[in-house]
């Protein structure tokens, strides 16, 4: 039986957790606004800024003129799409195994994988630091592509592994005895069904590699700087910025954003490690 | 089949796990090249008794410490809330979860120029509206500016976790509860904290592993300071290493890192292991 609620009751509800929603998103949707206003309405007070003050778009292309922002950003989608497809390669044939035929020492294997996401990273920071200076992948996409797919890896093993157990084996089964070679199998049986699966573990990683800010803060300098490292120039900037940090900002957080409130049920399952149900 | 990423994964945690601990037995400085002499424990000497070490681990436990109880308190009410019948549900959700989705640099900088800047920020002007002094964040209460920063990040998580478990707790046992005159306080505590104890617990350890690696919103704002009052241990290795070169006394801070977040770990690992029997 549904519990009924008084009309009173749900509309204080609603007002309170709006306003609260509100309170939270706040600061995103304050520097949309600055974003399209000019650099010296950017400063002034916040009710002159809503009701007083003119709309332009010219911050955003002031942005791009001043610092080829669109380099960043293509940094940012290389670096962050590299490292989750490479990472989905990979993790496929673990994953599958791991579901499909586990063997004794599976969960061993697992709860290793995802014990080396713990690791901090700070407590390598020197040797990868080193061994990219002497290889020559300080400051390279190449570099960061490999890193941020090391450190996702196990999130991307971990959500495919439970998206495949919920695959029923019956059916890889029956096309094995179909006569399907194990290519096959997981090509045209086991993939078309962990579609939604994987889409939602690509999601979630594609997020995770475009915000990662430690290693691309460290091992980027001008060249394969991606967004994270773009916007940290803007610590130490120069005469008013207010206007054009916001354009910046709500281009680098945008896609991301939309992105990520379609997978928040994935965040749930991808960062708890299935910890909580 | 499993072997690449097991190999992958193996090549990428022990080879540079084993030269962090090499290193830190070596008097190594890249500004200083030539021989770099084994001399034992004497790094680990000069990081664990450096001060900035002790204000470093202060600071750490007060900015993991501080943001843990921002986000489990702030989460279980706001998680209790959501799960209250209400219209727009989904858009208060999405609203109060964006800030997860924001990049640590943005919300670094954001925070620091439009609302705690004593001059131009939003606080500031509010401040001078109400004819107050305003507070200059980042000297007055550097350590709290980046507490509140982390947690308006985090706090979209916890709570996103806690709805999810609070939203699998049976309702008839709630209703039962409640017609046996157990008042909303009561049933709280006696069956909703209870059940929420265990996603409490993951929140806590989960968070602490990532905010014991805090690095982008202190060098945004603080650059660790005034002096090392914003200074966590990721930081301080991070300065020892990358800005004053020295490699041996980095490599000995490393390996306390670890040491640290695998104590955390330790119980979380406990907590995955007994779920993925179940």
């Amino acid at each position: 039986m549904a519990r009924s609620v008084t009309t009173a009751r749900k509309t204080a509800n609603t007002i309170v957790a709006g306003a609260l929603g509100l309170l939270m998103f706040f600061p995103v949707l304050w520097i949309i606004i600055l974003s399209f206003k000019t650099e010296g309405d950017a400063i002034k007070a916040p009710l002159e800024i809503l009701f007083n003050t003119g709309w332009t778009t010219e911050s955003y292309g002031t942005v791009q003129a001043r610092s080829n922002y669109f380099k960043h950003f293509s940094n940012s989608l290389i670096i962050s799409l590299g490292s989750t497809f490479l990472g989905i390669l990979i993790a496929v044939p673990a994953a599958w195994a791991m579901a499909f035929v586990p063997a004794k020492r599976t969960k061993d294997v697992l709860m290793w994988m995802l014990s080396t996401k713990m690791l901090p990273p700070v407590g390598v920071l020197v040797p990868i630091y080193l061994i990219f200076r002497d290889l020559g992948l300080l400051d390279t996409r190449t570099g960061l592509v490999f890193v941020l797919m090391m450190i996702n890896l196990p999130i991307i093993v971990w959500m495919l592994y439970t998206y495949f157990r919920e695959i029923p084996g019956e059916i890889l089964e029956a096309a094995r005895m179909d006569g399907a070679s194990l290519r096959e199998e997981v090509i045209y049986v086991l993939l078309p069904m962990a579609i939604p699966g994987m889409a939602s573990t690509v999601l979630l990683n594609i997020i995770l590699a475009w915000n990662e800010a430690f290693w691309t803060l460290n091992l980027t300098a001008a060249k394969a700087a991606p967004l994270t490292a773009f916007i940290a120039s803007y610590s130490s900037p120069e005469g008013l910025f207010y206007a054009k940090l916001s354009a910046a900002s709500v281009m680098a957080i945008a896609p991301i954003l939309i992105m990520g409130w379609f997978s928040q049920k994935q965040l749930v399952r991808g960062l708890t490690f299935g910890a909580v149900k | 089949m499993i072997s690449p990423a097991v190999v992958l994964l193996l090549g990428w945690m022990l080879v540079p796990l084993s030269l962090t601990i090499y290193f830190s037995f070596l008097r190594y400085n890249l500004i200083t090249p030539g021989a770099n002499p084994f001399v034992g424990w004497e790094n680990y000497y000069w990081f664990l008794t450096d001060p900035s070490f002790k204000a470093a681990m202060a600071n750490t436990f007060m900015l993991v410490g501080g943001v843990l109880l921002i986000t489990v308190a702030g989460g279980i009410l706001f998680a209790l809330l959501l799960d209250q019948p209400m219209w727009g549900q989904g858009i208060v959700r999405i609203m109060a979860i964006a800030p997860f989705f924001v990049m640590p640099t943005v919300s670094g900088l954001v925070w620091k120029n439009m609302f705690m800047n004593p001059v131009n920020g939003i606080f500031g002007h509010i401040a001078y509206g109400l004819g107050v002094q305003p507070i200059d964040f980042f000297s007055q209460i550097p350590l709290l500016s980046i507490i509140l920063i982390v947690s308006w990040q985090w706090l979209p998580f916890a709570t996103l976790i806690l709805l999810t478990a609070l939203q699998s707790l049976d309702q008839e046992q709630l209703e039962a509860a409640e017609m046996d005159g157990a008042g909303s306080m009561s049933r709280f505590i006696y069956i909703m904290l209870p059940h929420l104890a265990r996603a409490i617990t993951v929140v806590i350890l989960i968070q602490t592993i990532f905010l014991l690696s805090i690095f982008a919103e202190i060098l945004v704002t603080t650059n660790g300071g005034p002096g090392v009052s914003t200074t966590n241990l990721t930081y301080l290795i991070y300065v020892s290493s990358l800005l004053q070169f020295d490699v041996g006394i980095g490599s000995a801070g490393g390996v306390i890192a670890i040491i640290l977040a695998n104590i955390v770990a330790f119980f979380l690992m406990r907590m995955i292991g007994k779920n993925l029997d179940a």
